[in-house]
């Protein structure tokens, strides 16, 4: 009977043998399949296992974590000032998974990104609680709270940048959102998210980055900088022989200025001054849509732009002459982002360099050591620093003595452009209400900013952006150089 | 001037008894399973439990008086199998009390822990070891219980078709007062008697008396009986107890037996068939089975519609989520798996928690308690010894394989517990007995050949000293 007897015992090994193959192929190799699992709820609980780490502005975390009870996740993320903060943390909840910053640098804040993996393995033997690491961003949060408070209950948005960094120091988005109130998985946040949702102002919405406007006469400093950089014009105070009126080519209508100003023949300088749409619009028809296009892209348009987070490409797209010529003037299809808007601003103040624009300066790891830091990085030279220089000039007489004197600041040099944008079909809503502009000290620009009003008041005129948005503008510039002192 | 001289020519040798290995390899057991609640409970709490003494002075008792036991009772017995059952009962201990501590589970209504009861059971199941090795002076006795045995366990398995439905399988009893208890695993035991000795009598005329036909050797009609008497007796639990391991269970052990008995391959051959057809049988008119069976072809599919797949997808994830080397006791989620965690799917958190490493250990400590039965069947002189021997080793390989492989998902699951590490009354008490006849197996096994009697002309025989 031993002859059995022995092989019954190499078939029990190879049932175990059989056991351990599949042990070692479930355990081995399929183990990274089975952890990215879609069902698989410990992805979920070990996000929310440990303290997140925080959103950093100016030294201070703007973000937080608290203990709860009674459900898989230990930790729930608020946020210290969250309407405020929202369109940059973007929120992090338990139930709705996260956004923006809280979603793109999630490996960070949560201590599970492949850069910390020498932090994890320390921390293993040091037996340390782990924790996330946290984001250092760019934020001033001085010039932040101007802007929130400028645009107050407005609907609208404002976005700063560091024109010679391309540092973002601003970015409000009104009407805002609490992320807190929807943080937690319980049946309140879902309510709460619900509401948000069906909000018809979309306070969901981050208008910084993700709304395009036409952006109406703040565009004219790009068909300015078209015309310098391709020669139809070198002197900013010489006449542009533009008649008034003007006619839109191949239409039977004339293009009309708001309200009665001095724009025929006027200087490219008096033209920006007063607002004109005849010689703007002239200008964009004489250089041509594809010149148009190519002058735009160089400032950023048509693409889109990550800060790391998303901002939609803005628009200057291919098109017929009547349109391209209304395009010249930030009308018909052109549309724009206010971080866009803020960039044009940047890259004239920056004599003409455009940086890339980031909002994230600094990543840390749990023990604070920083294992990433931003370098500054051109994204392209739209205009020439001679031809910048004059646009600077020309930006300045807006403010000093044009449609954008509410943007003044004693003792600071100031650059800026008005902008009212009709939308609706046949003009019929209100007008968006646009100010871009940048401050200018002795060691260079330190801030350019754009700022959209979504309810403009009703009569059309571009002091209406002057009016509204640019005492907005002129706040967070003001907030950005007092900070600096 | 003492010089000591051995004046027997003829005598026994003394086998070496390996009480003293035996010995340490238990504090050795003990000791992992108390390392473990210290693991336990300073992951969880961030201190050594209050538990960790009662419970590792228990599991310390019971091996010590398992060990005193086989010392005085079967001194010759196997060395390695009672501390290896005391390893699977203490860690197995250990990881039912952490899965009591678990917050998801302490949250559902009708929780309560079960590591208290899961320690009673154990001693139980030891002092039903000792009563083994005290009243069964020598396994052959069983043999006069043959057609007994046949009965009691034909009882045994019939009588929770009388019970209803736990989770989907009729293979519990309740009885007021005590409990609810699996007579399945006892009659696994009792069945293997049954088979033994019923083959030792049988196996020449089922080896024999058979006719040759294509190479295989077909046995005749009378002998070929009772082989398709329990081949329609395991297709009958699976059709009306729904209890998928035990019918397999009983199967294999029977095809293995009968292997051994007769030495003929063709009986592995009908027996594969049988069962083959038996299976595909069932399973096209059982919706229970054809649950399992897809549930184990894709877990993933049947996400949100079918809970046998969800439950074989969080056992899934559990293991994957533990990886190489474990997430270490305590810290694991496998109780996302729910209520059947710490009984049949306790292997998915000796996966998550203690890793591959952790998994490989455990079925290697399975494969030496299986390969260990296997060696006694090897050594026992008798054949009933050998066949009882074998029955019940390849009985607890099959089960071990039928659990763990299921739970990992190789085949579909099919209910039974792990012996020794699971949650569950019947099945400890029931192993530790199983231990027990495989311990008497083995003493007698090993036992040196009693000396010779003493000539009585050697009695005369003076001795001269100097």
């Amino acid at each position: 009977m031993n002859k059995p007897l022995r092989r019954i015992a190499i078939f029990c090994g190879l049932l175990v043998l059989a056991l351990l193959v599949r042990v070692n192929w479930l355990q081995y190799v399929r183990a990274d399949e089975l952890n990215a699992n879609e069902h698989n709820r410990r992805v979920q609980i070990e996000r929310y296992a440990h303290e997140r780490g925080n959103i950093i502005v100016d030294g201070e975390p703007v973000t937080g974590s608290v203990e709860t009870k009674g459900s898989d996740f230990k930790y729930k993320r608020v946020w210290k000032n969250g309407p405020m903060w929202a369109p940059v943390t973007g929120f992090s909840s338990q139930a709705f998974d996260a956004s923006q910053l809280e979603s793109i640098e999630d490996g960070i804040l949560t201590g599970n990104s492949d850069q910390l993996f020498f932090d994890r393995t320390l921390s293993l033997f040091t037996g340390e609680k782990k924790t996330g690491g946290n984001i250092v961003t760019t934020l001033n949060s001085a010039a932040q709270k101007a802007a929130f408070k400028g645009l107050g209950d407005k609907k609208g948005a404002a976005a700063a940048i560091d024109p010679q960094t391309g540092a973002i120091l601003a970015l409000v988005s009104t009407p805002s959102y609490d992320p807190s109130v929807f943080a937690g998985n319980s049946l309140k946040d879902a309510d709460a998210r619900q509401q948000l949702l069906k909000d018809k102002d979309k306070p969901m919405l981050n208008r910084a980055l993700r709304e395009t406007y036409p952006p109406g006469s703040t565009f004219k400093v790009v068909t300015a900088a078209a015309a310098l950089e391709n020669g139809l014009y070198t002197n900013i105070d010489e006449a542009t022989k533009s008649p008034l009126p003007w006619r839109l080519p191949l239409t039977s209508s004339d293009l009309e200025n708001e309200g009665n100003i001095p724009c025929k023949n006027a200087s490219l300088r008096e033209a920006l001054r007063w607002s004109c749409n005849t010689v703007f619009g002239k200008m964009s028809d004489d250089l041509g849509n594809d010149k148009m296009i190519e002058e735009a892209n160089k400032f950023g348009f048509n693409k889109e732009i990550f800060t790391p987070v998303r901002a939609d490409a803005s628009v200057y797209p291919k098109d017929n002459r009547p349109q391209n010529a209304m395009a010249g003037i930030g009308q018909a299809s052109n549309r724009a982002t206010p971080l866009q808007m803020a960039m044009v601003a940047a890259a004239i103040a920056n004599d003409g360099k455009l940086m890339q624009p980031y909002m994230v300066a600094d990543r840390q790891a749990p023990n604070l050591d920083v294992i990433y830091t931003h370098e500054k990085e051109q994204l392209s030279q739209p205009l020439s620093g001679e031809n910048a220089q004059k646009l600077q000039e020309m930006m300045q007489t807006v403010v000093e003595s044009g449609t954008g004197q509410n943007a003044k600041i004693p003792g600071v040099t100031v650059g800026g452009k008005t902008g009212t944008a009709q939308h609706g079909l046949n003009n019929s809503e209100k007008p968006y209400a646009w100010f871009i502009s940048y401050a200018k000290t002795d060691s260079g620009s330190p801030v350019a900013v754009a700022v959209v009003v979504e309810d403009g008041q009703a009569n059309r005129d571009d002091i209406s952006g002057g009016g509204l948005a640019a005492p907005i503008a002129q706040a967070v510039m003001k907030a950005v150089i007092d900070s600096k002192k | 001037m003492s010089v000591v001289t051995n004046t027997t020519t003829i005598g026994a040798i003394d086998a070496p008894s390996r009480r003293n290995t035996e010995l340490v390899l238990l504090l050795f057991a003990v000791f992992i399973s108390v390392f473990a609640y210290a693991n336990v409970g300073l992951a969880l709490n961030g201190e050594l439990p209050s538990g960790m003494l009662g419970y590792g002075l228990g599991l310390a008792l019971l091996g010590g008086i398992g060990h005193l036991a086989v010392r005085r009772f079967a001194p010759y017995a196997d060395p390695l199998l009672l501390p290896l059952a005391t390893l699977l009962n203490g860690l197995g201990l250990a990881i039912i009390w952490r899965l009591d501590q678990s917050e998801r589970f302490q949250a559902t209504p009708n929780f309560a822990p079960a590591a208290s009861k899961q320690l009673l059971f154990s001693a139980v199941g030891v002092a039903l070891l000792i009563v083994v090795l005290v009243a069964l002076k020598d396994h052959r006795i069983l043999q006069r219980y043959t057609y007994i045995s046949m009965l009691v366990a034909l009882f045994l398995l019939i009588l929770p078709m009388f019970f209803p439905a736990v989770n989907g399988a009729k293979i519990w009893i309740k009885i007021p007062g005590v409990g609810t208890l699996q007579p399945g695993e006892f009659a696994k035991i009792i069945i293997a008697v049954f088979f033994a000795g019923y083959l030792m009598v049988k196996r020449d005329a089922l080896a024999l008396a058979s006719r040759r036909f294509m190479g295989l050797y077909l046995p005749r009609g009378r002998d070929l009986g009772p082989i398709l008497m329990v081949w329609a007796f395991s297709i009958l639990i699976l059709v009306f107890e729904t209890d998928l391991g035990s019918s397999l269970l009983f199967f294999g052990m029977f095809v293995v037996m009968l292997y051994v008995a007769t030495e003929r391959t063709s009986w592995i051959v009908f027996g594969l068939l049988m069962s083959a057809a038996g299976a595909v049988g069932v399973a096209t008119f059982e919706p229970h089975v054809q649950q399992r069976v897809t549930a184990w072809l894709d877990p993933f599919a049947g996400w949100g519609k079918l809970a046998a797949s969800e439950q074989m997808a969080k056992s899934l994830m559990a293991f994957g989520s533990g990886g190489t080397l474990g997430t270490g006791l305590g810290q694991g989620n496998s109780d996302l798996i729910g209520f059947a965690a710490n009984s049949d799917f306790i292997l998915a958190t000796v996966g998550e928690e203690l890793g591959l490493a952790g998994m490989m250990a455990v079925l290697l400590v399975y494969g030496l308690i299986v390969e260990r039965g296997v060696r006694t069947a090897l050594a026992a002189r008798d054949p009933f010894g050998k066949l009882l021997a074998i029955g019940l080793s390849g009985s607890f390989a099959i089960q071990v394989f039928v659990v763990a492989g299921g739970v990992m998902g190789l085949i579909p699951l099919t209910g039974m517990t792990m012996p020794f590490v699971a949650a569950g009354g019947s099945s400890v008490i029931a192993n530790w007995a199983l231990i027990g006849i495989l311990l008497r197996i083995s003493d007698t096994a090993r036992r040196p050949a009693p000396a010779p009697a003493p000539s009585p002309d050697a009695e005369m025989t003076q001795v001269v000293r100097p």
